[in-house]
């Protein structure tokens, strides 16, 4: 009894850690509104700031954290337009959730739709589910910005669904029945086996969860106004609305609506930018090569690393790599996350469970690649129309992070047809992204309930003996719980640098996850021992890898480079002409660096500067995690385990047996 | 459980299973590598060759938008010649498999 309690405790800790993970920000006081420093790249810093740090990509994407807090001009959405555009989503999500509840009666309803979801169908949930408001948002801004490098970016979150589609969804919709612990529990121990992956599903969606909460809230705040709690307290509600009545029925078709809703935004957006370029690609590209201001915008950038550069080198600088991704292995271990992580993200693996046959999910992936890839090519033309049409410019005038290019670009072209399709537009695409945010957190939080109510409350506790309404009971009230968690949650990380918590969610799916289901499946020395230390390994080398990496926040790195921009403003007035003085952005600028350049301390985990240079984990902690998986299975050998793995190859292969898995 | 019961390890050394096992490990990690090399080419090529990715192609299109661009394409690509390989080769494999088995 005892250990039982231990394991709802660990997992109901975990997901209250995630608070203490997302450290505090270094949001200085002294910075306009106060608002935490963004992913966004450069966001961090003001753009006055003579050195400028450039930080490496983050999967989280910009919109994932604040935009930084409007300067000088503001993109508001016109209230009453965009309130109402809300109110119609959820409207009709809400109509769907009615519809949902009254389908949803057993335990195979509420967490994989009774496996009645169709290959096309799930295809754009796996969609919804997947793009983030930071891959709409963020990437097209980063594009706008940084040109070439926000598109190679774009491109490993597509390439991630290879592995997907080729090592992992077939398989599992052969072997497992709700959740990653019905994969790993099959020919091993199923009591710790169910309780690590549970702990660790939970782990990762509730990094992903904060990360997106918070981003809501941001991103709500400064589109429509709405404060930032309220905000939290309201997409809370629905999320938990949508999982607890109609569980995995109403989720899904919540993000079959998002993904048509991203689609035909940008697929309009792009029509919209093409019409304006002539439908003439090379001239597209010929204009940004030409236009003046990105080019001056460019000879800017690399300025900074010494280069000079002007004219039509500068535009043409701009379609090349290296103005925003400075550390290759940084982008390769950011790749490794991606590629390997994806397919070991519980709230994905979780949506193969939902079609009736191996079929149906080798076409959902292909459906998903389609529509995901799709998605990132237009973002290209957004991201490179919003540079031509509104200069990078005017975009880091209302967010140095560009997450706005996407939704200043709509409101644009619309307004150039007639000045009220430009808040129409503008209201579209905001509603776009809380329809976005609704889908992938209510996902987030399916999957983290069904670990805790199927994996620890029926299979850990119960032992299995639970009738159908219980189990409906228990996942509807641990929905619930995980849902008001992830509000309170949302509410204390406001004033967190959150901005690493995607990565982490990634590098721990990665390096913790993925191992250990792709050796459950493929190896047959694989067993009990194996599974678990893998999954501890890989989770607390990813963990323990960020905690001491330069994404947390160093007070004396942070006062050196403050020191950096004081001594270089005072050589610039020392320059100057008697009787002058300093722009009143340079003067802002020393008067927040030397108020910065006083700060001292360590990190939180007592570090004076990081102990690991790399943001992302992945490149050591991913193979970390096989090696101890590898090496748990070989040093405690199980016979059973070994005996078994006929079984589990011959079913995750043909789906021989596969009616048992769902019906039981 | 009114379920059958099957005797795995049999169904294991079926030669027909023997064939679809073959199969599909040398086609799904053959390619799976495939696909993670292209893509880690393009990270490592911005980083160490940017001259090459420098290289104007049409008008100010240069080789490493193309070669960006041609990622999406070799995913999509690979995905439809999976669905094709595997609804032809694996799908009726299985299913001569289970007719064998009389299931």
């Amino acid at each position: 009894m005892t250990m039982k309690k231990i394991i709802i405790a660990a997992s109901l800790a975990l997901s209250v850690a995630a608070v203490a993970f997302a450290e505090e920000s270094k949001a200085p006081a002294g910075a306009p509104g106060g608002t935490p420093a963004a992913s966004a790249p450069a966001a961090s810093t003001t753009p006055a700031a003579p050195v400028m740090k450039v930080e490496t990509a983050q999967p989280a994407g910009p919109a994932a954290a604040a935009p930084a807090a409007p300067k000088k001009k503001e993109l508001k959405a016109d209230r009453t337009i965009t309130i109402s555009m809300f109110a119609i989503i959820i409207g009709i999500t809400m109509a769907v959730v009615v519809w949902a509840a009254k389908q949803t009666k057993s335990a195979s309803d509420f967490y994989a739709a009774g496996g009645g979801i169709t290959g096309t169908q799930n295809g754009w949930a796996i969609a919804g589910d997947y793009m983030s408001a930071a891959s709409f948002l963020g990437i097209s801004g980063l594009i706008s910005l940084y040109g070439y490098d926000g598109f190679m970016y774009s491109v490993g979150w597509l390439v991630a669904y290879i592995t997907v589609l080729l090592i992992v969804a077939e398989p599992c919709r052969n072997a497992g029945k709700y959740t990653l612990g019905d994969i790993l529990s099959f020919r091993t121990s199923p009591k710790p086996v169910r309780a690590f992956a549970a702990i660790s599903t939970v782990s990762v969606s509730t990094f992903y969860l904060t990360a997106q909460m918070v981003g809501a809230g941001k991103l709500m705040a400064l589109l429509v106004g709405i404060p930032y709690k309220t905000s939290i307290i309201g997409v809370g509600i629905l999320m938990v609305g949508y999982v607890v009545f109609g569980g995995m029925v109403a989720t899904t078709w919540v993000q079959i609506i998002k993904a048509g809703l991203l689609m035909s935004g940008a697929f309009l957006l792009s029509f919209l930018v093409m019409m304006k370029a002539g439908f003439n690609p090379i001239g597209f590209f010929d204009q940004i090569v030409a236009n003046p201001d990105i080019q001056d915008h460019v000879s800017k950038l690399v300025l900074k690393d010494g280069v000079i550069l002007a004219g039509m080198d500068a535009g043409q600088r701009f379609l090349e790599p290296g103005l925003y991704l400075k550390n290759p292995l940084d982008q390769i271990s950011l790749g490794m996350a991606l590629v390997l992580g994806t397919a070991g993200m519980p709230h994905i693996l979780m949506r193969f469970f939902t079609v009736p046959t191996a079929q149906a999910a080798r076409k959902s992936v292909i459906i998903a690649m389609f529509i995901i890839g799709g998605f990132y090519v237009l973002t290209t033309l957004l991201g490179f129309g919003a540079a031509i049409n509104l200069t990078p410019q005017g975009i880091t005038a209302v967010d140095p992070g560009g997450n706005m290019a996407t939704l200043m670009l709509a409101q644009q072209m619309g307004a150039e047809i007639a000045p009220v399709l430009g808040d129409l537009f503008l209201a579209f695409l905001c509603a776009v992204a809380f329809a976005t945010i609704l889908a992938v957190v209510s996902g987030l939080v399916l999957a983290a309930s069904a670990a805790i109510a199927h994996d620890i409350y029926v299979n850990v506790i119960k032992d299995g003996h639970a009738d159908q309404h219980e189990q409906v009971r228990a996942a509807r009230i641990t929905s619930f719980v995980v849902g008001a968690c992830g509000i309170v949650i949302g509410i204390a990380a406001e004033k967190q640098n959150v901005a690493h918590l995607v990565a982490l969610a990634f590098a721990v799916a990665a390096s913790g996850n993925l191992p250990v289901v792709v050796l459950s499946l493929f190896w047959r020395k694989f067993n009990t021992a194996g599974v678990i230390s893998g999954l501890v390994v890989g989770t607390v080398a990813s963990i323990a890898l960020v905690m001491v990496s330069p994404n947390m926040t160093y007070p004396k790195v942070e006062a050196a480079k403050a020191h950096k921009v004081v001594v270089a403003m005072e050589k610039k007035m020392a320059s100057l002409a008697p009787g002058a003085t300093l722009p009143e952005k340079d003067l802002k600028a020393l008067e927040k660096a030397r108020k910065d350049e006083k700060q001292d301390g360590t990190s939180i985990v007592g570090l004076d500067k990081p102990l690991f240079t790399l943001k992302n984990p992945g490149i050591v902690s991913i193979p970390l995690g096989f090696m101890a998986a590898l090496l748990g299975a070989l040093a405690f050998p199980s016979r059973r385990s070994e005996e078994m793995f006929d079984e589990v190859y011959v079913r995750q292969n043909t789906g021989l047996g596969m009616a048992k898995a769902v019906e039981h | 459980m009114a379920e059958k019961k099957y005797d795995w390890s049999a169904i294991a050394k079926n030669p027909k299973f023997v064939e679809l096992h073959h199969k599909k490990t040398a086609f799904l990690f053959g390619w799976w590598i495939f696909s993670c090399v292209y893509y880690f080419l393009l990270p490592i090529g911005a980083a160490y060759t940017p001259g090459i990715f420098k290289v104007k192609i049409i008008g100010a299109v240069n080789f490493g938008y193309l070669f960006a661009l041609s990622q999406f394409f070799v995913s999509w690509g690979l995905a439809l010649y999976y669905a094709h390989v595997a609804n032809k080769d694996f799908d009726r494999l299985t299913r001569e498999l289970i007719d064998e088995l009389h299931l």
